[in-house]
């Protein structure tokens, strides 16, 4: 027994590394042939991208949908807390009956395709427009739809897994208003599902185009889009950047939700 | 049984038996404005937005009509619309078997270890994060001027495109779509496969059952559902990506996205303002079909991998 598993044990390892290496290969070939189309010939590309001043000099576009992303990544973030995080908490303590309804809606623009929501947005929009300007940070109010089920699953993973009604009620019982029972009682011990809820939101509105493009506002992917058609190497070079940075987002995100399994 | 179930329920406060009827529809009413934001929010941005498209795509000039939807097969749409279904169960097929594959080798790996937490975090920023820059990482690889493309052609002197640029149509979307389907797969098949126990597999071994044995009488069925579960999910997320295809495709609208998109933003044909509002009716309703599907399946993997 003990020899037919340490048999199987090296099966699986020789098949595993084959089966890592020859998707390795396809995974990996694009992200290192961008690398050599952005340092052909004597380009300039990656300087340029770190140099700020210089960059926003040459590509104004670029630089407006970066900066345009990064404010959309912030104030998505926040709305979404202020909007999902006590809701859910109240859910939870006064209103469980309304449960499977809130995570009916959150969960639902999973089921509708960015292209279709933005077809149904465009009026909504044109009210924006109206009261709030075409600024590109208005694009908040939609990605906090978008990101919705994705922080949802996130808070409630980990509402479910303190007891909230104890603690509010506990909380309560000493004298505590609402307001101090989310934010000073249940907040602190939700910090990392809410963390992880900010970190896939703040992924999510970093790669949106759909809705941007459409309804014609500016941002770091549509910004990229627009740079191919006159400098491919950079918009090749910006695509590379922001693919290495999501990815460090989501493995600090993997390596801190670890964390926080390892001290309960 | 029943009183462990019952325990939590126990163990919540017993509520004032007869508190008086107006201080508590009173309490009610103000626990519901607890929630007010979240519901204006979410009517506003989400289902007034699904409200117009369901209800533009019956309305017309004059009131209700059929018009748009009866638009819906006309040639042009429906082959926009078979070619995206096309494209997506090819892409999810493709994405299943390949992605189940690499989620077998990470399953065998080390749960806690570097390899699968870099894989996994990989797998999640290529499964959503954004196909502008996916379509341009292959941009850089098969493109006109492309790694792949001009060592090819140098070294080996065969021309990838000789039957043409394939790239900026429907096989590359294939191929795209293909890079973001298999991480994907590998996002949503992994848990299932955590689920399989080892005992089972001893259990198997015990009674004298072969490794064929195991995986076409056990770990098949057992994992089937969540299988099948995934692939359409794969299909749901082919079906309704649109920025790989927006920034890829160069010529005409081949898949209904594109052609949503050339609704919204081109002057309409008279009489047709709501075309776009009907196509984005049948992705939805395509796409909720596939959905609730894939939510039914997912309660079976339930049962046993849960």
């Amino acid at each position: 027994m003990a020899g037919l598993r340490a048999r199987r044990a090296r099966r699986q390892s020789t098949f595993r590394w084959t089966v890592l290496a020859v998707m390795g290969v396809f995974f990996l070939l694009p992200l290192a042939a961008m690398v050599e189309f952005t340092t052909r010939g004597d380009s300039n590309t990656w300087s340029l991208l770190a140099d700020w001043p210089q960059l926003s000099a040459t590509y104004p576009d670029l630089a407006e949908g970066i900066v345009a992303s990064l404010g959309q990544a912030l104030f998505t973030a926040l709305l979404m807390l202020v909007l999902l995080v006590p809701t859910a908490i109240w859910v939870r303590l006064r209103l469980p009956g309304l449960r499977p309804l809130v995570e009916f809606i959150c969960l639902l623009p999973l089921t509708i395709p960015a292209i279709v929501l933005v077809v149904g947005l465009a009026p909504v929009y044109a009210w924006v427009n109206y009261f709030l300007g075409g600024s590109s940070l208005t694009l908040t109010f939609a990605y906090t739809i978008l990101v919705l089920p994705y922080a949802y699953r996130a808070i409630d993973a980990g509402l479910s897994a303190i007891d909230v009604k104890t603690l509010a009620e506990a909380a309560r019982g000493l004298g505590a208003s609402w307001f101090t029972v989310m934010a000073r009682v249940v907040l602190p011990n939700i910090r990392s599902a809410v963390l992880s809820a900010a970190f896939l939101t703040v992924a999510l509105v970093l790669g949106e185009f759909t809705i941007a493009s459409l309804l014609n506002r500016t941002n770091l992917q549509v910004a990229i889009n627009l740079l191919g058609k006159s400098s491919a190497t950079m918009s090749v070079a910006v695509s590379l950047a922001a693919l290495i940075l999501a990815f460090v987002l989501l493995l600090l995100l993997s390596l801190f939700g670890d964390r926080r399994k390892a001290s309960r | 049984m029943a009183t462990v179930l019952d325990g939590p329920e126990l163990a919540a406060p017993v509520p004032p038996v007869r508190a008086p009827r107006g201080r508590l529809r009173l309490n009610q009413v103000r626990s519901l404005l607890g929630t007010l934001p979240f519901f204006a929010y979410v009517t506003i941005f989400l289902i007034i937005p699904t409200l117009v498209v369901a209800i533009g795509a019956f309305a017309g000039d004059g009131g209700f009509t059929l018009a748009n939807v009866t638009a819906l097969g006309d040639s042009y749409v429906l082959d926009a619309f078979g070619r995206s279904i096309l494209l997506s169960a090819v892409t999810a097929l493709i994405g299943a078997v390949l992605g189940a594959v690499l989620a077998y080798a990470l399953a065998t790996a080390k749960p806690g270890g570097l390899l699968r937490r870099v894989v996994t975090a990989a797998s999640g920023v290529l499964a959503q994060f954004g196909g502008v820059t996916l379509a341009f990482a292959f941009i850089a690889t098969v493109g006109l001027s492309g790694f792949v493309t001009v060592f090819l052609r140098d070294q080996l002197g065969t021309d990838i495109y000789s039957g043409g640029v394939w790239l900026f149509e429907l096989p590359g979307l294939v191929l795209v779509y293909t890079y973001f389907q298999i991480p994907l797969m590998v996002i949503v098949f992994l848990p299932a496969l955590d689920g399989i126990r080892p005992q089972w597999r001893e259990a198997t071994e015990s009674l004298g059952g072969s490794t064929w044995q195991y995986w076409t009488k056990v770990a098949g069925p057992l994992l089937a559902p969540a299988f099948l579960g995934s692939t359409l999910l794969l299909f749901a997320n082919a079906f309704s990506a649109y920025a790989t295809a927006a920034a890829l495709v160069s010529q005409g609208n081949p898949i209904v996205p594109l052609q949503i998109r050339s609704a919204l933003t081109s002057e309409v044909v008279l009489g047709q303002q709501n075309l776009g509002k009907a196509m984005a009716l049948g992705m939805v309703v395509v796409v909720a079909v596939v959905m609730t599907l894939y939510a039914l399946l997912q309660k079976r993997t339930a049962r046993w991998l849960g």
